[in-house]
């Protein structure tokens, strides 16, 4: 049997029990390493993936947070800390900041509240920021950071405007955190995915066969982006494959709007 | 044993006689792609060194600053692999005038073959093979962290570049409903026979290039074939037209 690209090595996927950070979870996983499925509210979705992570050999576990506070993901990362070391690991190898939320009840510029923009900048933005800045010390040389960015953050996004701030901050962060961590050969790079189909997006976007086809429409490669499609990019930028890119951002479109 | 990823595929390589080409050529026969290796007098060095690690590779000679000597890589390849179209294309094949290539001093001679290597051929070799690229097929485009900054030290090689990315872009879109993908990556300052002298000549250099990235070291040719087999492979399927930079985090 060959070795697995990942074993012996842990990742923390934040948001993943369902949906994009739900797909990385399991590839890191098949790909041999012992994945932290980080969840908040989504319990038995995240239960279910870790039991899908061991019915398939490999190693996973489920671990809590209400990230929305500096309290939170305070707790968040003591916690796994302590869970890591009783799994015999000396650190993490690999962050994955997944975990986002859209904004409720409209997010223009006209709609938006001062609550709504607390909350998605705390969630999207400032939990990543400081999760990295937490888990630093545990993050092994050569590890890895990935941050979940998504297409807004290059294009126009008035529908989501305060999303798409968010993530061009997360941008931004990578850069800086790809300087920063770069000597200790750990790359930090985003990914930014287009339009892809998950439970958050069918009821708003994906339900109508023209708005189906609209959107697939705008790619070059004609279809609708699927959680997988970046999941295996994500999964090459952990890889020793991935060694010489950081600080990049990439899309994980489909060539929409190219 | 497990089947390797690029089984059953033909690549062609153009400019892998060394340097980045020739690992490009050497990642992609490990991942069990059958290789041709492009040079202007062959590439017969990378070619048996394909076949010593157990691979398959065909030198193909040719003279990309002519387009008479694009249409004959694209008839040789045709005629020696058996197929019309590679199921991936690496134009790699690319030329610097350093230290001519100034606004101050580079002359139209120069200028002219930049623009017909750097550019032209790629362009060509992707025209010439347009309407036989399989379903799924990928062509990446090697271009160069060059591309996005000012460097008036080599001016038109950049503009080259810049250029090999506009060409991605439109590359990718004309292509993507057929389901074939494009991409460039755009290497920084990486160890070859082409920078080894003239950017890494002394342990200063050295230490200079190092410290511009951010990962305080100097590029490998393996850093990048590594990260063009990931362009290469089903794991890529909805990464196109996009610039993937290979500089260690260098002007971050």
């Amino acid at each position: 049997m060959t070795l697995k690209s990942l074993t012996g090595r842990t990742a923390l996927v934040t948001g993943a029990g369902r949906n994009i950070g739900r797909a990385i979870a399991l590839r890191l996983a098949h790909d041999g390493a012992d994945v932290a499925v980080h969840y908040n509210t989504s319990v038995a979705q995240a239960a279910e993936v870790v039991r899908t992570i061991e019915g398939a050999g490999g190693r996973a576990f489920a671990i809590a947070a209400e990230l929305a506070t500096l309290a939170g993901i305070e707790r968040f990362a003591e916690s796994l800390k302590g869970t890591l070391a009783e799994r015999g690991a000396s650190g993490l190898d690999i962050l994955v900041n997944n975990a986002a939320v859209i904004a409720e009840g409209g997010d223009t510029i006209a709609a938006a509240t001062e609550s709504s923009f607390d909350r998605i900048v705390a969630i999207n933005l400032k939990t990543a920021f400081f999760l990295t800045q937490l888990l630093s010390p545990l993050l092994k040389d050569g590890g890895r950071v990935v941050n979940l960015s998504s297409r807004p953050s290059e294009v126009a996004f008035p529908s989501g405007i305060a999303y798409a701030m968010t993530k061009a901050a997360l941008n931004s962060l990578t850069k800086s955190t790809a300087k920063e961590f770069g000597p200790r050969g750990i790359t930090v790079n985003a990914v930014g995915p287009g339009v892809i189909e998950t439970d958050r997006t069918v009821p708003r976007m994906l339900v109508r066969q023209e708005a189906r086809a609209a959107i697939a429409a705008t790619t070059a490669l004609k279809r609708i982006g699927l959680v997988d499609d970046v999941a295996d990019t994500v999964a090459f930028l952990v890889s020793d494959d991935a060694r010489w890119l950081t600080g990049a951002y990439i899309e994980v479109a489909g060539g929409a709007g190219i | 044993m497990a089947e390797k990823p690029l089984s059953g595929k033909i690549a062609l390589v153009t400019g892998a006689s060394r340097g980045i080409g020739q690992a490009i050529a050497l990642r992609l026969a490990r991942d069990g792609a059958r290789l041709a290796v492009h040079g202007s007098k062959g590439a017969e060095e990378t070619a048996r060194a394909v076949e010593k690690a157990g691979g398959k590779a065909v030198s193909l000679a040719g003279e990309l600053s002519t387009l008479t000597g694009v249409d004959a890589l694209a008839a040789a390849f045709k005629r020696q692999l058996g197929q019309r179209a590679p199921d991936f294309l690496v134009n790699n094949a690319g030329i610097q005038a350093s230290p001519n290539d100034t606004l101050e001093r580079l002359g139209e001679a120069d200028f002219d073959r930049l623009i017909a290597i750097n550019v032209k051929a790629p362009f060509f070799l992707v025209q010439r093979f347009l309407a036989d690229f399989p379903q799924g097929g990928r062509v990446v485009n090697l271009s160069s962290q060059l591309s996005q900054i000012a460097f008036p030290e080599q001016i038109v090689y950049s503009a080259t570049k810049a250029a090999i990315n506009s060409l991605t872009k439109s590359l990718a879109k004309e292509l993507g409903p057929r389901g074939i993908t494009v991409n460039a990556v755009g290497p920084g300052i990486i160890e070859t026979d082409m920078t080894r002298d003239r950017l890494l000549g002394t342990e200063q250099m050295r230490a200079f290039v190092a410290g511009n990235t951010a990962l305080k070291r100097i590029g490998k040719p393996d850093d990048i074939s590594d990260i063009v087999a990931f362009l290469l492979s089903d794991d890529a399927r909805w990464v196109t037209g996009a610039y993937i930079p290979g500089g260690g985090g260098a002007r971050l």
